[in-house]
């Protein structure tokens, strides 16, 4: 393989990557802070995807569809909480699995009375339709590249967050020590709330990015979520920065895996990724809870 | 009361006494999956069936049809159920439909052993068509290899020469390529095989493009083809490397989704939208008045398995008792085929031409696929030699 190769994969690796990581930060300050597994995260990547090329193809601008569909998915995340999942969080685990199962076929269904069984079309915003070239001879899409850098800021903007500020201060709090967060005064639901829906709109912005690569389709999903998962283990739960960390490993452990390795081996790269992470860290990367 | 009860048990005894000569009404069980992401072909195909039965005068054979649906969940277990269901409960007379060949394989031998006839309307696995054919089972689409076969054989023909081949890792992925080698005998580059349902293919677009082949072949159908030629065209590959695939990847349904980056790409199948045979102009027209869009291949199976039906039943005068007329009227496929020529080889296949097509824009701006070649005439399939079917 060519250094130029390399350098390429890399950056799918690290585009993948990004966008594991938009997915799992959501989902890992959720496990770790509402001790709740949460399967219908991917239908809330759905809905962002069908979301913003809806409003793509009706106002004809994607960064106006972007500015709609994130708020729109984060609503839909916290009123999906203050509904339903609230109600579960002092069930057990299996429990939690069964009902969110059942939200995945729920927003299935729903999407395909709303938007039909046909795949959906969304576009690439012209000015961002090309290549460029990264280095001589390789061209390398433009709209890739802006995931890239959309999700990184992203990263670093939630990093700063979580780490800089009084509200994250107190999500960190209450990663670590549920109940004395509790028995400070601060109002727990509406963290809880606060936090599901921030979870959520990274999920729908991660969609609403994905979508014109992807095939907007029911299941979208899915196949991200198992993905997720992975991180979210490998980084240790409830840790934003291991969360980080680990959609890049894995990101990255998948594309070469896919490119170097036989195809059964290769699908499982990433699963004995995880299983040698956890061999000497049982607690993932950076775990949350001390 | 018990009179009421009687009178019922009288009618129900009387009505079994008719049909015994002549059949009344038609039971048909229509199986495919009409759930989740792969429902769409399950659609098209039931609304090209449906055409065809309006087309009869909502009859089938002169006889009125009742339309039994059942949903396999692209689950080969729930097949089963769902054939049991029109075995035992409903006791229908055909089942048609069958969208995938791991449905087919589970589900082919419990109907056909119960005596019904089975008419798929899509899958065409190749151990049904060779060694493991069936009396009463009757394809009226394709042999699964026969639409790869097609676009080989065109590659062959058109002189390219290093060929870099692309499909997901299961059973039909490597029957397609498969049949793209049977008929091409260039240099293949890489075989490649990804995950099944894999999203993204970035990765493997870059080993692509470092490998310069002259051209790539994929088969990838559904949603995955849409993902893979929506990234070939953003990664600025569908410039330098022509990119050949089959109707199972431009399928008329899926072409809004992938948008611009399908246009130009050329692919075979057995049918076109601008086939130019007076049933298909009808066909094409009506269907597109009757739903809204322009047909899928898909929808043309469906319709043509309702025209077989309905010219079996006919063939026998509405006697479904005597089996074998019935399977000897099939067997002449006596009916007018979107397709123009279609016969019936001894497996109960069909030797029917292939065409290569090229996606473009109709004059209403629709994208849609335009004949411009015919990579085989009167093409059998290969396995029909291994069936020791005679008639």
């Amino acid at each position: 393989m060519s250094m130029q190769l390399w350098v390429v994969q890399t950056l799918n690796g690290l585009q993948l990557g990004v966008m594991l990581f938009l997915m799992s930060a959501g989902l890992t300050l959720v496990f770790g802070i509402m001790n709740l597994i949460n399967l219908a995260h991917g239908s809330l990547y759905m809905l962002g995807a069908y979301l913003a090329a809806t409003f793509q193809a009706l106002t004809g601008s994607f960064f106006i569809a972007c500015l709609l569909a994130v708020p729109l998915v984060m609503g839909i995340g916290m009123l999906m909480e203050m509904s339903i999942l609230r109600r579960l969080y002092d069930r057990d685990h299996l429990d939690q699995v069964l009902a969110t199962f059942a939200l995945i076929l729920f927003f299935n269904e729903l999407v395909r009375m709303t938007w039909g069984p046909q795949a959906y079309f969304m576009a690439i915003p012209e000015s961002l339709s090309g290549t460029v070239e990264i280095l001589p001879g390789i061209p390398y899409p433009a709209y890739r590249l802006t995931i890239v850098l959309a999700g990184s800021g992203v990263a670093v903007g939630l990093y700063l967050f979580i780490g800089r500020t009084r509200l994250g201060m107190i999500i960190r709090a209450g990663a670590t020590h549920r109940e004395m967060v509790g028995a400070l005064g601060v109002n727990i639901k509406l963290l809880y709330t606060f936090v599901f829906g921030m979870g959520a709109a990274m999920a729908g912005f991660a969609g609403m990015m994905a979508g014109p690569i992807l095939s907007v389709e029911t299941g979208m999903g899915e196949p991200i979520m198992i993905l997720a998962f992975v991180v979210i283990v490998i980084g240790g739960i409830g840790s934003v920065r291991g969360a980080f960390a680990a959609a890049v490993l894995v990101g990255v452990a998948d594309t070469f895996g896919r490119i170097l390795l036989p195809p059964a081996l290769s699908s499982m790269a990433i699963y004995i990724l995880m299983a040698g992470v956890l061999c000497f860290r049982p607690q993932g990367l950076f775990p949350a809870h001390g | 009361m018990r009179k009421g009860i009687l009178g019922w048990v009288l009618a129900v005894c009387l009505s079994f006494a008719v049909s015994a000569t002549a059949a009344d009404e038609i039971k048909i069980g229509y199986m495919a999956t009409m759930s989740g992401p792969a429902a769409s072909l399950g659609i098209d195909i039931l609304d090209g069936f449906k055409l065809g039965m309006a087309h009869k005068g909502g009859k089938l054979g002169g006889l009125p049809v009742e339309l039994i649906m059942g949903d396999d969940q692209l689950k080969p277990g729930i097949g089963v159920q769902v054939a049991n269901r029109f075995i035992e409960k409903e006791k229908v007379d055909f089942v048609t439909g069958i969208v995938f060949s791991n449905v087919m394989m589970a589900v082919a031998k419990p109907i056909t052993d119960a005596g019904i006839f089975l008419i798929s309307a899509n899958a065409g696995p190749s151990p049904l068509a060779g060694a493991r054919c069936l009396p009463d089972l009757f394809t009226v689409s394709w042999q699964n290899d026969q639409t790869h076969e097609a676009m080989g054989k065109y590659l062959q023909d058109e002189g390219v020469k290093r060929l870099y081949l692309m499909a997901p890792n299961y059973q039909a992925g490597k029957d397609g390529l498969a049949g793209v080698k049977r008929y091409f005998k260039g240099e293949i580059v890489a075989e490649v095989y990804t995950k099944i349902n894999q999203p993204d293919y970035a990765a493997e677009l870059a080993q692509l493009r470092a490998a310069k082949p002259d051209g790539v072949f994929v088969f990838y159908p559904g949603g995955m083809g849409i993902n893979f030629v929506k990234q070939y065209a953003q990664s600025g590959l569908k410039e330098e490397i022509p990119l050949y695939t089959t109707a199972f990847t431009i399928a008329q349904m899926v072409l809004p989704a992938m948008g611009d980056a399908a246009l130009g790409l050329l692919n075979s199948s057995f049918w076109g939208p601008d086939l130019d045979t007076p049933v298909n102009r009808k066909f094409v027209a009506d269907f597109r008045k009757e739903y809204g869009r322009l047909p899928s291949l898909f929808a043309a199976q469906g319709y043509d398995a309702a025209l077989l039906i309905d010219s079996a039943i006919a063939a026998v005068g509405g006697d479904l008792s005597d089996k074998e007329a019935l399977r000897k009227a099939l067997r002449k496929a006596d009916f007018a085929s979107v397709r123009g020529d279609f016969k019936f080889n001894r497996n109960h296949f069909p030797i029917q031409d292939f065409y290569i097509r090229k996606v473009i824009k109709n004059s209403e701006g629709v994208l849609t696929t335009k004949i411009i070649g015919t990579a085989f005439e009167d093409h059998a399939d290969a396995y029909h030699s291994e069936c020791d079917m005679q008639w």
